[in-house]
């Protein structure tokens, strides 16, 4: 992540910020210019410093706070009750449900996307006619919001009569319940995400495939590695920071789901996610706590026990990907050497 | 995650669809033999894909010209004529044209406000040299993959305090910034401009603004473009704040949507009226930046 930063500042070769003024100044307009030049840069970036300071990093620490006290939603604050939250929260089943239903969901929408995703990128890294036309072809659900998909899905998948039952019903198959059933709903809210996200997706993978240089195929082809031997020892290792990046905006995206499971069935329960929460996530949960049962100190709880969940998956993610990398970069260097040395052995 | 972009950002001062013409041709000649363009199997695939996925609006909408009971049929492709009464039944239950109104007044303005922001930011991260420039891009790449979304009981606690509650003002402070929208213009910033112009422009006696407005504005106007396309597309699906701090009466389109599915009996071809409804706007927006759209999430711009 940091790679970026540590590049040789891009203005080294500039004059120094504050050096002297052009032309013969007065002093006083070599002073204002100064000031001008000291200034100017952190003007610039103090409204995004103070905004995000006041309505993004406040509103997160203060949710420490908040979780600390018997905080209703009407009342406001009560008393101070250190981690009771926290530990009514950890001890609640029905946190965890929504632990296990986020998951769940989550790896039913990222795994079969990113593989869907890798191979709808490799057929558009074909040399295609109508290049732009496939494109957005592959975008177009992206335009349509996630209420509407799941407004679209929710008859799609309604249980009497729906588009996916009467499909099921020509081949002769009994009709599922995909609000009722745990596993079948969340495959139903997951094929949401899938369907919002794959093209998307698909063309982030398709930027990072056209950068690999095309010499590299070029030898591989020679040396006889055939498509897909090619795809999977080149394209691949070569997009895999591309990769871990989709991985890791879906992970954050997909645990903090909420749209979906929240009108997915409104007419059973009102909306937290079905009537025995089976697909109940865990914002939705957050928000029912919050503003169904007017608890804002559980509801702050949830709130930071899910933003940990959270930190700590993207992290693991990182590092296991440096990891991956560093290992690779290892056996390769390894790799290159025992062929250095055969050659030359070869040759002497 | 920052190599996507760095990869990414020299393509972008270039034709998007031009550039990648040359070495494309070239390389399929290699890749594949004699043969230089993909055969039918793959544009079979292709065009079964594209029809599964438009499928279910196609069907959103023929049930949405239809009534009900299309939605009992089993692969119905055919629209009915019933669209202009669905749709004024859904203008009767809720306050469409608010709504709208209401999406895009909120919509626009946080646009704006990123783009403006981010772009001086980005400018100042890219080009400008101060203490403690470092860590606080470092700090501004490490909040992009905070939840900040999570802050919400605080941040509800707070317009309620002010009396913002019901207000679309409510709606729209808490996303007048992004890490993003600031990380995304820095990236582009710090490759597409010269140091040697900024330079001349403050030999030529420029100040440090003047030389914002007229070196790096016109510079990054490609960039501002795309981050604009997903700041308003972001800002336009937002669901669980406006659900949060607006009332029913004062909707947005994403939550008025919602209202349709309440209740206990849903009356579908209403709902899915709605839904098509609120995607045409986009759909326009689609069919005019879709261009844009696709060259935008090719440099690296993340989901919001």
């Amino acid at each position: 992540m940091t790679s970026t930063l540590n590049r040789p500042p891009a203005g080294s070769a500039q004059a120094p910020a504050d050096g002297p003024a052009p032309r013969k100044a007065a002093p006083w307009r070599r002073r204002m210019s100064a000031l001008d030049s000291k200034a100017s840069p952190y003007l610039y970036i103090s409204p995004f410093f103070v905004l995000f300071g006041i309505v993004g990093l406040f509103p997160l620490l203060y949710t420490a706070v908040v979780s600390m006290h018997d905080w209703d939603l009407l009342k406001g604050q009560g008393d101070f009750v250190g981690i009771q939250n926290f530990v009514t929260i950890l001890g609640d089943r029905f946190f965890w449900n929504s632990i296990f239903n986020t998951v769940s969901i989550f790896l039913l929408s990222a795994i079969p996307q990113i593989f869907v995703a890798l191979a709808l990128a490799a057929v558009l890294d074909q040399n295609l006619r109508a290049k732009t036309f496939w494109r957005m072809s592959v975008l177009l659900p992206y335009v349509v919001t996630p209420v509407a998909v799941t407004l679209i899905f929710s008859s799609v998948f309604n249980e009497q009569s729906g588009l996916v039952n009467n499909i099921l019903g020509v081949f002769g198959l009994d009709p599922v319940a995909w609000k009722h059933d745990v596993f079948a709903s969340h495959i139903a809210i997951a094929s949401m995400v899938n369907w919002r996200w794959t093209g998307y997706n698909a063309l982030i993978l398709l930027a990072a495939m056209q950068a690999v240089p095309r010499d590299i195929y070029e030898s591989a082809a020679i040396d006889g590695a055939g498509p897909i031997r090619r795809f999977f020892s080149l394209t691949i290792p070569s997009i895999r920071p591309t990769l871990v990046f989709v991985v890791i905006t879906a992970t954050i995206g997909g645990l903090q789901i909420f749209t979906e499971p929240k009108l997915f069935d409104v007419s059973s329960a009102g909306g937290i996610g079905g009537a025995d929460r089976q697909f109940q996530t865990t914002v939705l949960y957050l928000w029912e706590m919050a503003f169904f049962r007017q608890n804002l100190g559980k509801a702050s709880a949830i709130a930071f026990l899910l933003f940990i969940l959270i930190v700590l998956i993207g992290l693991l993610n990182f590092f296991l990907s440096q990891r991956i990398a560093s290992a690779e970069q290892r056996s390769n260097d390894k790799r290159t050497a025992r062929a250095l040395k055969n050659y030359r052995g070869g040759r002497s | 995650m920052t190599s996507t972009l760095t990869e990414a950002a020299p393509a972008a001062s270039g034709e998007p669809a031009a550039q990648p013409q040359a070495p494309a041709r070239k390389r399929l000649r290699l890749r594949r033999g004699a043969g230089d363009r993909p055969g039918f199997l793959v544009y079979g695939l292709l065009t079964a894909f594209m029809l599964g996925t438009a499928y279910p609006l196609w069907w959103s909408f023929v049930v949405a010209s239809g009534t009900n009971a299309t939605r009992g049929e089993t692969l119905p492709l055919i629209p009915g004529g019933n669209f202009l009464a669905n749709a004024a039944t859904v203008l009767d239950a809720i306050p469409f044209w608010k709504a709208l109104g209401n999406s895009i007044i909120i919509s626009l303005v946080i646009t704006v406000s990123v783009v403006v922001f981010s772009t001086l930011a980005g400018y100042a991260f890219a080009k400008l040299r101060f203490r403690g420039r470092d860590g606080l891009m470092i700090f501004v790449i490490a909040t992009m993959a905070i939840p900040t979304q999570l802050g919400i009981i605080p941040l509800f606690m707070v317009m309620r305090q002010l009396g913002w509650t019901g207000e679309l003002g409510a709606v729209i402070v808490p996303t007048l910034v992004t890490a993003f929208g600031v990380f995304f213009m820095r990236q582009y910033l710090v490759d597409v401009i010269p140091d040697e112009l900024i330079e001349a422009a403050r030999v030529d006696g420029a100040g440090q603004f003047r030389t914002f407005l007229t070196v790096a504005v016109p510079a990054a106007r490609p960039a501002m473009a795309i981050l604009a396309l997903f700041t308003f597309m972001t800002a336009w699906t937002d669901y669980l704040w406006p659900l949060i701090v607006l009332n029913p009466g004062n909707p947005t389109l994403q939550t008025a949507l919602g209202q349709l599915q309440s209740g206990y009996y849903i009356d579908y071809s209403i709902v899915l009226t709605g839904a098509v409804m609120a995607t045409i706007p986009l759909l326009v927006l689609f069919i005019v930046a879709g261009k844009q759209l696709i060259s935008g999430i090719m440099q690296g711009a993340v989901k919001g």
